[in-house]
């Protein structure tokens, strides 16, 4: 199994305020904005996102929130994976707010189509962006293109790209394995 | 963990801690969902399932209705008392029928104990036991204990005291499976003619006197006297039984702590259960009914995800 590192703590440091500026530039004060993170790994991201927003910038008028989309997927009676649910906490009406979806690696776009779903059930969002940490091109299954990537990358099919994060893993990191199928 | 260990739900005493465990996790999720503007989610909507109602239910029925169709599975509706059973259709020719339709899931209920068991035998279709005769009910005792949990913090360690008519109760005897596999203590209480024999024999303790049963419990569930089930007099009067096993304010205002009211439904108010107690803030009825849809989405989604239909 090959591992080789994409993104060293300090690159990710460097990227997350990039990215937390580039919102900041597009929806100014966050009046009318709600930042969701995609469960279970999005959420890492979009926490650490609302600590550069709220406190290090100083704008605490975003509501922050989180999405499990497990019942919304299109791989239910698919597979061998069961599909355990995460806990949803949107307290929040997303009624004619600009909702940025918030993941951690953009891979087939599946996933981001699902959330598209079921953010629906919180009522009916002005616009929705996409923000991924990681965007691997070349292997979308449908039309969903991130508004915020923090690097692109071209892994092929059978690496997978590992985001770690210091809360959860002891490190941030993001690295591309290989897997040694043979 | 993460896979119910069963293709079917018949009943309490064969599913495992585990399972139970994994349908309360599952359960949370939908009760949340179940509380958003729109509440509804897509997973099951290449399912289709059928409600087949032997005997009268309002509750159980609604509830099932509801939860397949927040699931967005496809339902369809029985009940025997509007259909070819009267003309004399047998048990597995009425479902083979309904299932040639293409149905993957069928909702049962019916008056002869192991109806479902049976069923499960003979079709090709995941069986949900919706109540058969006074056998059980698990659906019934999954909500149970999951409103309790959600009451009290947790089931096990906790003393629940059934109280009634346990003879003709599936809902006594789901329970007490239940309840004893998440590690409670459970009691059962009401007149000796009511008290199955060997009651004794899954390792309940029965009480006669209520207010000491009242006294050690934290848990009441009030069940229901049913009438109809009853071919002779159990008791010598309506009256006497409510003196005797009736719940009402001036019992609960004797002791010393304050306990949790349940009550399956539906409630024969003024007979096991005062309108007073039933309405009090002590009483979590209502609650019991809510949980019931989220309890009953957890089974039907978490059934549906080992039917796999896309598999190669």
């Amino acid at each position: 199994m090959g591992k080789r590192i994409l993104l060293n703590a300090e690159e990710i440091n460097i990227i997350l305020n990039r990215l937390a500026c580039q919102l900041i530039e597009k929806h100014d004060d966050f009046k009318d904005t709600a930042i969701i993170g995609i469960q279970p790994r999005g959420v890492y991201l979009s926490d650490r996102l609302e600590k550069l927003i709220t406190a290090d910038y100083g704008l605490k008028k975003a509501d922050f929130g989180k999405l499990d989309i497990t019942f919304f997927r299109d791989d239910f009676m698919r597979g061998n994976k069961v599909l355990k649910a995460n806990k949803t906490d949107i307290n929040f009406i997303v009624e004619d707010k600009n909702v940025v979806l918030v993941d951690d690696v953009l891979y087939t776009g599946r996933s981001i189509r699902s959330a598209l779903t079921a953010i629906q059930s919180f009522g009916r969002p002005r616009s929705i962006e996409l923000l991924t940490l990681i965007d691997r091109r070349f292997s979308r299954h449908l039309p969903i293109q991130p508004d915020y990537k923090g690097r692109q990358v071209d892994a092929i099919n059978d690496e997978r790209v590992i985001v770690s994060w210091k809360e959860n893993d002891g490190e941030d990191a993001v690295y591309i394995i290989q897997d040694n199928n043979g | 963990m993460g896979e119910l260990g069963t293709n079917h739900l018949l009943g309490i005493k064969n599913i495992s801690k585990d399972d139970i465990q994994l349908i309360f996790e599952t359960a949370d999720h939908f009760k949340e969902v179940i509380n958003r503007p729109i509440k509804k989610v897509p997973s099951l909507r290449d399912v289709t399932i059928a409600n087949l109602f032997f005997e009268n239910s309002t509750r159980t029925r609604l509830s099932f209705e509801l939860a397949e169709k927040r699931l967005s599975a496809d339902v369809v509706n029985f009940s025997a008392a509007s259909s070819s059973v009267k003309k004399g259709e047998t048990l597995i020719d009425t479902v083979n029928n309904i299932l040639a339709m293409k149905v993957d899931m069928v909702v049962m209920r019916h008056p002869n104990p192991g109806a479902g068991v049976f069923l499960s035998k003979h079709v090709n279709a995941s069986i949900v036991n919706a109540g058969d005769g006074a056998h059980e009910h698990p659906t019934q005792a999954l909500l149970d204990a999951y409103s309790i949990r959600e009451k009290l913090g947790d089931v096990k360690g906790k003393n629940i005291v059934i109280v009634g008519d346990i003879l003709h109760s599936r809902v006594a005897l789901s329970n007490i499976f239940c309840l004893q596999k998440l590690g409670a203590k459970v009691k059962v209480c009401g007149p000796n003619t009511l008290m199955p024999k060997h009651i004794r024999s899954l390792g309940v303790e029965v009480e006669f006197d209520l207010k000491k049963a009242l006294e050690w419990c934290d848990v009441a569930n009030m069940l229901r006297v049913q009438n109809e089930r009853m071919s002779t007099r159990y008791f010598p009067s309506t009256r006497e039984y409510v003196a005797q096993y009736g719940l009402d304010k001036e019992k609960l205002n004797q002791l010393s702590k304050e306990i949790v009211i349940m009550h399956p439904g539906p409630i024969n108010r003024g007979v096991e259960i005062s309108s007073d107690v039933a309405d009090s803030n002590h009483s979590i009825i209502l609650h019991q009914v809510e949980n019931g849809v989220a309890i009953r989405m957890a089974v039907l989604y978490l059934l549906a995800s080992k039917m796999k239909h896309y598999k190669n």
